[in-house]
C-alpha cells in the first residue's frame, strides 16, 4: 500500500517545476526567480535554442531571416500580461488545442521524440523566465 | 441516330472541357516552381544539374555485370529507354510473389539479391543513388501513376495517418507544415508542398545527391523526432501517400533543390 502511494505521488510529482494555472494565465515564476531580459533575447534570436523566429517574425534586426507562420512578436509585453505570456510558452495547447507552437516546458505526451531529447522540455525553466522577461519589454 | 450522333459529340466537348478545367484548377505546386529562377534553370538545363552526373554514373552500372550470377541489369531488362519507362512513376509497388510494397531503390536491391546473386547496396551510397537516378530519369516528363493494386491501399493509408500525426519534441505534424503552411516562411525557407517530383535530388545544402528517404530525415530530425531505421517500412509508406497527392503530376528527376 506504502509502495503503491509512493509510486502515485512520484507519479503526480510533475517532471517540471510545478506551475499553477489561474485563468489563461500561470501567474508565478517557474524558478521562484525573475528572468533575465537580456539573456531572454538570446535565446529567442536563437535559431537552434528558442527557434522562435522559426515561425514569428520580432525587432531582431541582425536576424535576416524570420518566419510568417505566427503573429509577430513585437508588441507582446502590451497584448499579454507576463502569466499570460507564461502560459503560452510553457504550453500553448492548453489554449488552444490546435495551436502550432510547441509547448516549450511540457515533456509529455509527445510522440516518437528523438532519444537524445526524449523526456527533455525545449527550454528549461530558468530560459522560459528570461524569455518571459524579454517579450514583456516589447512594449508597442 | 442523327440525336445519338450530337449527344455523343457533346459529351465528347464535355469531357475535353471537364479535364481542361481540371488541368487550370489544379493548384498543386512541385518544389521546382518554389525556387528561384537561378536555381529551376540548373535543374532544366542537362549541362548545369549536378544530378545528371549520376545519371551517366548509373547508366555505366546498369551494364555492369556483378554478384555470383555475373549479370549486370541490361542483361535482364536489356536497354533501359524502354524497359525502365515509366517505372519510377508507378512506384512504389508490390514485387510479384511478395506482401509488403518496395521504393525503388529497395526494388533495385532485391535484383541485387534475388538476380545478380550480390550484396544490398548501402543506403545513400553512390552507385545506389546513380541506379535509382538512372533508372528515375527514364520515367522524366511522365505523370505520376500509382498503380491500381488494392493491396496498396492500407499501406497507403498508414502513410496518410504518418503523415497527419504529431511528432518529435517540436510536436509538430507533416500536413501542419506541408499542407498547413505550404508557402509560408520557415525562417528564410519557403515551405514547399511536398511533392516527391524529383527523386533522388542534388540538393545545394548536401552538396551531394539523396534520395526521398534522406529529405524525410532531415524534416523528421528538424522537429527533433527519432528517424525511422534506413530499412524502416515507414518510410515506403509516406512515399506511397505522398505519391498518390501527387498523382499526374511530372516527373523530373533528377531535380534540384536548395
Ligand atoms: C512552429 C511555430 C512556432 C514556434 C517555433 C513558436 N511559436 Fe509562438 N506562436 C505560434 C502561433 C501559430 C501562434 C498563434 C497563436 C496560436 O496559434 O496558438 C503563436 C503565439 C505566440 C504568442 C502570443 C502572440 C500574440 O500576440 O497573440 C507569443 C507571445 C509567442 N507565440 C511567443 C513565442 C516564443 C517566445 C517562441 C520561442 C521561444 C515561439 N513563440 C515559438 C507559432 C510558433
Ligand atoms: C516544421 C516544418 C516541417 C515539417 C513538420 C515537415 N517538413 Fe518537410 N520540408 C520543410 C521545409 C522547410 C522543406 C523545404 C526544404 C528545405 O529544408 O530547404 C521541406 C521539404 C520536404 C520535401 C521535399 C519537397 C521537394 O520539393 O523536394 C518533402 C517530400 C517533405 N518535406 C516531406 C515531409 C514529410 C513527409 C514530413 C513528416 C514526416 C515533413 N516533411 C515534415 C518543412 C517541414
Amino acid at each position: 500500500m506504502r509502495a503503491l502511494l509512493a509510486a502515485v505521488l512520484a507519479f503526480l510529482a510533475p517532471a517540471a517545476a510545478a506551475q499553477q494555472v489561474v485563468g489563461d494565465a500561470i501567474p508565478a515564476s517557474l524558478t521562484g526567480q525573475p528572468g533575465d531580459a537580456g539573456r531572454g533575447r538570446a535565446i529567442v534570436a536563437n535559431r537552434s535554442v528558442g527557434l522562435c523566429l522559426l515561425c514569428h517574425s520580432g525587432p531582431i534586426a541582425e536576424e535576416r531571416f524570420q518566419g510568417d507562420l505566427a503573429p509577430t512578436l513585437a508588441g507582446a509585453g502590451s497584448r499579454w500580461s507576463e502569466g499570460q505570456l507564461r502560459l503560452r510558452i510553457v504550453d500553448g495547447a492548453r489554449l488552444n488545442a490546435d495551436t502550432i507552437m510547441p509547448p516549450y516546458y511540457r515533456a509529455t505526451g509527445l510522440q516518437q521524440v528523438a532519444r537524445n531529447f526524449e523526456g527533455k522540455t525545449i527550454l528549461s525553466a530558468a530560459q522560459v523566465e528570461d524569455v518571459v522577461a524579454y517579450l514583456a519589454t516589447l512594449k508597442d | 441516330m442523327k440525336l445519338l450522333r450530337i449527344a455523343f459529340g457533346l459529351v465528347i466537348v464535355f469531357a475535353a472541357s471537364w479535364a481542361a478545367a481540371r488541368v487550370a484548377t489544379d493548384k498543386r505546386r512541385s518544389g521546382h516552381q518554389d525556387m528561384g529562377e537561378a536555381l529551376q534553370k540548373m535543374q532544366d538545363d542537362d549541362t548545369a544539374n549536378p544530378g545528371m552526373l549520376f545519371v551517366q554514373l548509373g547508366g555505366q552500372f546498369w551494364a555492369k555485370a556483378a554478384g555470383a550470377a555475373d549479370k549486370s541489369c541490361a542483361d535482364c531488362h536489356g536497354s533501359a529507354a524502354t524497359s525502365m519507362k515509366g517505372v519510377a512513376a508507378r512506384y512504389p509497388a508490390i514485387p510479384q510473389g511478395a506482401e509488403a510494397p518496395l521504393d525503388l531503390e529497395g526494388r533495385i536491391n532485391l535484383c541485387r539479391t534475388e538476380n545478380q546473386k550480390a550484396e544490398r547496396l548501402p543506403p545513400e551510397s553512390r552507385e545506389l543513388l546513380a541506379l535509382e537516378a538512372y533508372v528515375a530519369h527514364q520515367s522524366r516528363g511522365m505523370p505520376i501513376a500509382p498503380p491500381a493494386d488494392p493491396r496498396l491501399g492500407a499501406f497507403r493509408a498508414r502513410g496518410a495517418e504518418i503523415y497527419r500525426a504529431r511528432q518529435g519534441q517540436l510536436n509538430l505534424s507533416c500536413a501542419i507544415c506541408h499542407d498547413d503552411n505550404a508557402g509560408k516562411k520557415l525562417a528564410g525557407v519557403t515551405i514547399p508542398e511536398a511533392h516527391p517530383t524529383g527523386y533522388p535530388i542534388y540538393r545545394l545544402e548536401w552538396q551531394a545527391l539523396g534520395s526521398l528517404k534522406r529529405r524525410l530525415r532531415n524534416c523528421l530530425v528538424g522537429i527533433r523526432a527519432e528517424a525511422y531505421a534506413y530499412d524502416a517500412p515507414e518510410y515506403v509508406m509516406l512515399e506511397l501517400f505522398l505519391m498518390d497527392r501527387a498523382r499526374g503530376m511530372t516527373l523530373e528527376s533528377p531535380g534540384v533543390r536548395p
